[in-house]
């Protein structure tokens, strides 16, 4: 009676000890993974008025919802938050031109389809006024309100000659590819638009 | 019984307008503090719930009034 007994408290010790070298060795584990927060991060890269509205939809609604919040913009994307009024950018030709083809800011951002020299956007922005939908400057002035991170790409602005004075205020600083994807790595959503 | 804080009236406003309307709202707000949101913009329906999911507020009421518009009570739970 007495020999099974200690039998199975051998066992149980046997079994607990094991239990818990288990479970330390699944703690390890779940320390290297990655912790995603809730969060959504939105790479900006399309410039175009259909591309910035989603946008900016999306990251005012994430901010309003109580997650975090921010959006990356680079290469077509960074037209969209240059201010209304600068008009040239750049220190040569080509980025002078290029500033020319892409007027700045969101305001001036044009329609992929259907853009019938601004007539497209202007249907756009009557339709949205109808409905009430606020535009896309009006959504990144209320995103820097409700604290959406609103970063820009340093090498794009390198690429395109635009300047930290040529951007709208409100921005944090301009970030690199690494710091993008340390963004969107803890994000539990992240996007290109 | 408990008493509605405040109404936030959103009739017209399309997405995300009412949702952040809601949300200015509930940062002025006490937890526990019930709120009527009043709209019609038809997505609210579905995005009033996922608003409150994500956001970790109660959604209490949902209904549909006479005239077509939706009301909805959230109470500040975060």
């Amino acid at each position: 009676m007495s020999t099974t007994a200690t039998t199975e408290t051998e066992l149980e010790t046997t079994s607990l000890a094991d239990l818990l070298q288990r479970v330390e060795v699944l703690e390890a584990e779940q320390a290297k993974q990655i912790k995603k927060k809730n969060k959504l991060t939105i790479i900006a890269w399309g410039g175009n008025l259909d591309q910035i509205w989603p946008t900016t939809i999306l990251a005012t609604t994430a901010a309003a919802s109580g997650m975090e919040s921010s959006v990356f913009f680079t290469f077509w994307g960074l037209f969209a938050i240059v201010k209304p009024e600068v008009r040239i950018t750049g220190d040569n030709w080509m980025q002078k031109m290029m500033s020319v083809m892409n007027p700045g800011s969101a305001q001036k951002a044009k329609l992929s389809r259907y853009h019938f020299a601004g007539a497209g956007p202007a249907m756009f922005k009557k339709l949205a006024q109808d409905h009430q939908v606020a535009t896309p400057d009006e959504l990144i002035a209320l995103a820097n309100d409700l604290g959406v991170r609103l970063i820009p790409c340093q090498m794009t602005m390198d690429l395109l000659g635009l300047n930290r004075d040529d951007l709208i205020d409100g921005l944090e600083e301009p970030i690199g590819a690494a710091t993008a994807l340390a963004e969107m790595r803890d994000a539990a959503v992240s996007l290109f638009i | 019984m408990d008493v509605i804080t405040r109404t936030v009236d959103v009739k017209g406003q399309s997405c995300p307008g009412p949702l952040v309307a809601l949300a200015r709202a509930l940062k002025e707000a006490h937890t526990g503090d019930l709120f009527e949101l009043l709209a019609t913009d038809p997505g609210s329906r579905s995005d009033v719930p996922s608003w409150a999911e994500i956001s970790g507020n109660e959604l209490l009421e949902a209904e549909v009034l006479d005239d077509g518009s939706f009301r909805y009570v959230i109470r500040r739970v975060v």
